[in-house]
């Protein structure tokens, strides 16, 4: 298991025990945390699983494929240097303790 | 009467959606959902992908674990169907002889597909599980389902060919261009096509064409349309055409019952239609949740769908049928373009294959109604984010 804190918008947050091998998006999904919409159901076609990564992470994270670069550029929540797709990252162990800031809006 | 109670009929995407809305807006009166699957609720298209590929199983399905029902104080029925509908008591009775009071209920029966006799068909979990592909297969439709099954088929190694009755692939559903790809790019893994060609049997180990053509086959999977469940509509007296007529709230002929989902025929336009899509089963369900608790906004979202074959992601935005003409954007011999459709000037949608940002811009403009005309498409360079 690894542990994973959702931050809302309005500065309260979740903590999730996530089984390796979900991504974040169906951690949260699994788990009834609200604030992602996940519209495809994890296919990298959407951008509604927006989330922005702690800016004091350290903890290594799959690199970037063209398709979750493209929809970053379209997100409801403007893009910054840590977002990301929560359905492109798979959780492992080695993530317990991430944090993840959700957006104010996924559409 | 905001708060009072709900009975949902038919526990799927819409339905589920449904019951979780009421609850994101507050209601705080008995909602019961009643399913007749006997497994919690889940989704539908990985059933054709990473499910019927092996990815995912039944657990990666399911869109709420149990609790999230308890916690919510939804009372869950999972294997009970209802039976009949009794508008003037407003009461439905399930097939055990329980009966369950309503202010407001929603049909959310879904559809079933057209059956073939001798052909599997995939509706369900334990559809999919019955029907892995194994040696050579025959997909009967080349619509999404047929075609879905087909590109796991053929990378699980199977031999497949595909019958069409009409003359091309996905013609109810995607322009000549996009599907024409589809079709290149099935072809190119090898499978094989046959349009024009009507099933007339399916036999143990074979099936026969109407011209007499016999396709050995292991195993056949029919892909050709759905009907909508309607039974108990009909029964109860409600106006139904080929799905249940709703109205702009999604209101039936009768103002306590609603319809959503694969069941309900709706206004799009100027036309009434009927879709099956999960975008349609749950904007509709989060609109008869906003109207049961009292909202007056009407229907109005901008339909879209998806599909996967292989690597390949096809998105619609906008209902593309009965378009005149048509402008592609992108380069289709690079297996990423929009095929933006029109009738005469007015956009009606975009089809995008492996183009996800055209297809999130394009759902944003549709949204907003802007007034994309043919020529300013196809102006080299065009570039869908200054216009959305
Ligand atoms: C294999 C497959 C792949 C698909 N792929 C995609 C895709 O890629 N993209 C996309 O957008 N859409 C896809 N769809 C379509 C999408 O899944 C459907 O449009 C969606 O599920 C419709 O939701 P619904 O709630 O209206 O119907 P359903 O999800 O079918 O739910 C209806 C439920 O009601 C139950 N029911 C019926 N009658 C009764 C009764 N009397 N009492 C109690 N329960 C009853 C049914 O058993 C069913 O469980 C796919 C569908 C299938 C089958
Ligand atoms: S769920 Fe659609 S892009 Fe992540």
């Amino acid at each position: 298991m690894a542990k994973i804190t959702y931050v809302h918008p309005d500065g309260t947050s979740s903590v999730v025990d996530v089984e390796p091998g979900n991504s974040i998006m169906r951690g949260a999904k699994l788990a009834n945390v609200e604030g992602i919409l996940a519209q495809c159901g994890g296919g990298a076609t959407c951008g509604t699983c927006h989330i922005y990564v702690d800016k004091d992470n350290t903890k290594p994270l799959p690199a970037m494929h063209d398709l979750e670069d493209g929809l970053l550029c379209v997100t409801a929540s403007p893009r910054q240097d840590n977002s990301r797709l929560s359905c492109q990252i798979p959780v492992t162990e080695e993530l317990d303790g991430l944090v993840v800031h959700l957006p104010e809006k996924q559409l | 009467m905001a708060d009072a109670p709900v009975v949902i009929i038919g526990a799927g995407q819409a339905g589920c959606q449904a019951a979780v809305s009421l609850r994101e807006l507050g209601h705080r009166g008995p909602i019961t959902l009643i399913g007749d699957e006997g497994v919690l609720p889940y989704q539908r298209p990985p059933l054709t992908k990473a499910y019927l590929q092996g990815d995912i199983g039944i657990g990666d399905l399911v869109f709420r674990p149990e609790t999230y029902y308890t916690e919510h104080d939804i009372s869950l029925v999972l294997d009970d169907p209802v039976v009949s509908v009794d508008r003037v008591a407003r009461r439905v009775v399930l097939r055990s002889g329980h009966a369950v009071d309503y202010e407001n209920l929603v049909l959310a029966t879904g559809s079933r597909p057209r059956p073939i006799p001798g052909a599997h068909t995939i509706r369900t979990i334990g559809d999919a599980d019955f029907a892995r592909p194994e040696g050579r297969v025959v997909a009967v439709g080349a619509g999404f389902i047929g075609l879905e099954y087909a590109a796991v088929a053929s990378e699980a190694g199977c031999d497949v060919t595909v019958v069409e009755a009409q003359p091309r692939a996905l013609s109810r559903v995607l322009s000549e261009e996009t599907a024409g790809h589809v079709v290149q790019v099935h072809r190119r893994r090898g499978v094989k096509f046959l349009f024009n060609a009507c099933v007339s049997e399916v036999r143990p180990g074979e099936v026969v064409l109407a011209d007499g053509t016999v396709l050995p086959a292991d195993l056949v999977v029919a892909g050709i349309g759905v009907v909508p469940n309607v039974e108990l509509a009909v029964d109860a007296g409600l106006a139904v055409d080929d799905g249940v007529v709703v109205d702009a709230w999604l209101r039936t002929s009768d103002p306590a019952v609603f319809a959503i989902g694969d069941c309900a025929r709706f206004h799009h336009g100027a036309r009434q239609i009927r879709l099956e899509s999960v975008q349609n089963a749950v904007d509709q369900a989060s609109c008869v949740a906003a109207v049961i608790q009292g909202s007056a906004e009407p229907y109005a979202q901008v339909p879209w769908f998806w599909s996967d074959q292989y690597a390949m992601k096809v998105q619609i935005a906008g209902v593309t049928d009965g378009h005149d003409n048509v402008v592609v954007t992108g380069d289709p011999l690079t297996g990423a373009f929009s095929v933006f459709c029109f009738a005469s000037d007015r956009l009606l949608g975009v089809e995008s294959v492996n183009k996800p940002v055209d297809h999130v811009l394009a759902r944003r403009l549709l949204a907003a109604n802007c007034p994309i005309r043919p020529e300013m498409v196809a102006v080299p360079g065009f570039d869908l984010r200054t216009a959305a």
